[in-house]
């Protein structure tokens, strides 16, 4: 279970203080699918800094099966089983995807599993296995390759800040499958951040954040319907 | 497997033998030609049909002679050091003959375990002939705890004749205190040459890289990629010249991370002496990006694992 009680997270830019996360509580329980979505600059993405430790709140407690993991480094957090795949993946000079992959699973694979992953996020194995995860590969490409470091990982807890961001509708499909295998098979908790309706519909649970705050949270049927009414209008002009 | 019987005529210790294993990959005696040097004395010698090695008359280096139309053969010429104190000066020539295919592998390995400063200046000339193609590989290492300087200078003088073609890749990872590396090679019509370099310096290290290409034929090309990490307070200083000199393409790259207190200057210089040369340098310092250390961090990795991976595949 992970419980954020009382998250501030403010930083100071050009000597104003600017609240980004302001007052989270949210409790999220074992095995639960649950996709964090909102506009833009509602601090979704510092949400989940903020729960893989890149990130340590201004004030307030983070715990992790009953672990007060505030204080602990990224390090310490992804030991006890917590994963972060990336919005923008890192690129890196001379580190194939093989090694990334054994890195991630933090042991020798071999490359057969390790293609299995890669199989898993849509890529053909042999042709990405021995190359190098650098500026060759595409942003999609990356994107996917990210994916399956975090399969690989089979942690408790993933943590997905918007894996659909560069990947094409094809791909999309079976990205879908990828989430849903991951949260049947190893019954882990899956925190995603999304903007798109198909991986709002497959979470048991929708948490919509903005301005820091958490505006709503509840079962997809409940919080959908609303979110997707907004949508087509330009509230700017409404409220004119 | 032949080979396998003259494994006891080489003269090595087991340290020599370490450092030949760690700059030239040797377990036992190589296959195909090969003159090993330990501690300034010939310690063992192969030649073959088709590849000649001669000592100079002046006894301070050998020449090689490879055949024309030689393929698929290597030549090892590795030189170890173990004595604290030597310091020699070495000149090999090779000479490779026409439409030959070979791998050449050097290296010197340094063992210093006294107080005095050991040193290797090896000058290595090649003489490619038309349509050959050479890969030449060079490691250098130091390795022992003594006071001791561990001091190398090597010195390639590369000329390709038409269509030859020379990849040459050196590394020097670890253990050299000083080192001024100067690579030159003049190159004819289509001919070709690709150098890589990787570096790494430490402690109180000090690395000088220097490659002088010169394209003087119509279609020629020159590539020298260089990649080096610099850490502690250790200072490097590359410095890459190309001149094209007619129809050509020369491409420099001087890729380096920086760590620590360590300081590293990139000069990159490209002449084009023809309204059809076509000339490219690209140089980057930087240090590790925070980035990269996060994202191994969240692999569970800790910090200094995650810079350690880092610089291994960057050099790699």
């Amino acid at each position: 279970m992970l419980e954020l009680k009382d998250i501030y997270y403010e930083i100071e830019e050009d000597g104003v203080k600017k609240t980004i996360i302001d007052g989270i509580n949210l409790t999220i329980d074992d095995n639960k699918f649950v996709v964090i979505t909102g506009p833009n600059g509602g601090g979704k993405s510092t949400l989940a800094r903020l729960i893989s430790g890149v990130a340590k709140p201004t004030s307030g407690n983070i715990i992790y099966n009953g672990t007060d993991i505030t204080d602990m480094n990224i390090t310490e957090r992804a030991r006890l089983g917590v994963s972060f795949a990336f919005q923008q993946p890192v690129r890196f000079k001379g580190i194939k995807v093989l090694d990334l992959i054994r890195l991630a699973a933090g042991e020798k694979l071999s490359p057969s599993t390790a293609c299995e992953y890669l199989a898993a996020v849509g890529l053909c194995a042999r042709d990405y296995i021995n190359r190098e995860v650098d500026a060759s590969l595409s942003g999609g490409e990356l994107k996917r390759i990210e994916i399956a470091t975090i399969l690989a990982r089979a942690t408790d807890l993933s943590i997905f800040d918007e894996p659909e961001a560069g990947i094409d509708l094809w791909s999309f499909k079976n990205l879908i499958k990828v989430f849903e295998k991951l949260h049947n098979e190893n019954e882990s908790t899956i925190i995603i951040i999304s903007h798109q309706e198909r991986i709002l519909n497959i979470a048991d649970e929708v948490v919509v954040l903005a301005d820091g705050k958490i505006s709503k949270k509840g079962s997809k049927d409940e919080i959908l319907p609303d979110l997707l009414k907004g949508t087509g209008e330009c509230r700017f002009m409404v409220s004119e | 497997m032949e080979n396998k019987s003259n494994k006891d005529l080489l003269k090595v210790d087991q340290i020599q033998m370490t450092l030949l294993e760690q700059i030239a990959g040797l377990h036992e005696v190589p296959a195909g030609a090969y003159n090993i040097r330990a501690n300034g004395e010939k310690a063992g010698r192969n030649t073959t049909a088709n590849i000649d090695i001669v000592t100079r008359d002046d006894n301070m280096g050998i020449n090689i002679y490879i055949k024309p139309g030689t393929k698929n053969e290597s030549v090892h010429i590795p030189v170890v050091i173990s004595k604290s104190g030597l310091e020699e000066v070495v000149y090999n020539d090779f000479f490779v003959g026409e439409n030959a295919d070979v791998t050449i592998v050097a290296g010197c390995g340094i063992h210093n375990g006294g107080d005095a400063k050991s040193k290797h200046d090896g000058v290595h000339t090649f003489h490619i002939g038309k349509n050959a193609k050479v890969k030449y590989v060079e490691k250098h290492y130091g390795a022992g705890d003594g006071m001791g300087e561990r001091i190398m200078n090597p010195e390639t003088v590369v000329e390709i004749d038409e269509g030859g073609f020379l990849e040459m890749e050196s590394v020097q990872i670890k253990g050299i205190d000083s080192t001024k590396r100067v690579t030159r090679a003049k190159l004819a019509d289509n001919a070709k040459i690709i150098i890589t370099e990787r570096l790494m310096t430490h402690g109180k290290q000090y690395a000088e890289s220097e490659f002088d290409v010169d394209l003087n034929g119509e279609n020629s090309s020159a590539n020298v990629i260089s990649r080096s990490v610099a850490k502690d307070d250790s200072k490097q200083l590359f410095l890459s010249k190309i001149n094209g000199n007619n129809k050509c393409q020369g491409h420099s790259e001087c890729d380096a991370i920086i760590m620590g207190n360590a300081k590293i200057s990139a000069i990159p210089e490209i002449t084009a002496n023809d309204l059809d040369a076509a000339l490219i340098h690209e140089a980057a310092i930087g240090k590790i990006a925070g980035d990269q250390i996060i994202k191994l961090m969240t692999l569970g990795l800790t910090a200094e694992e995650a810079e350690e991976q880092i610089v291994n595949g960057f050099l790699k």
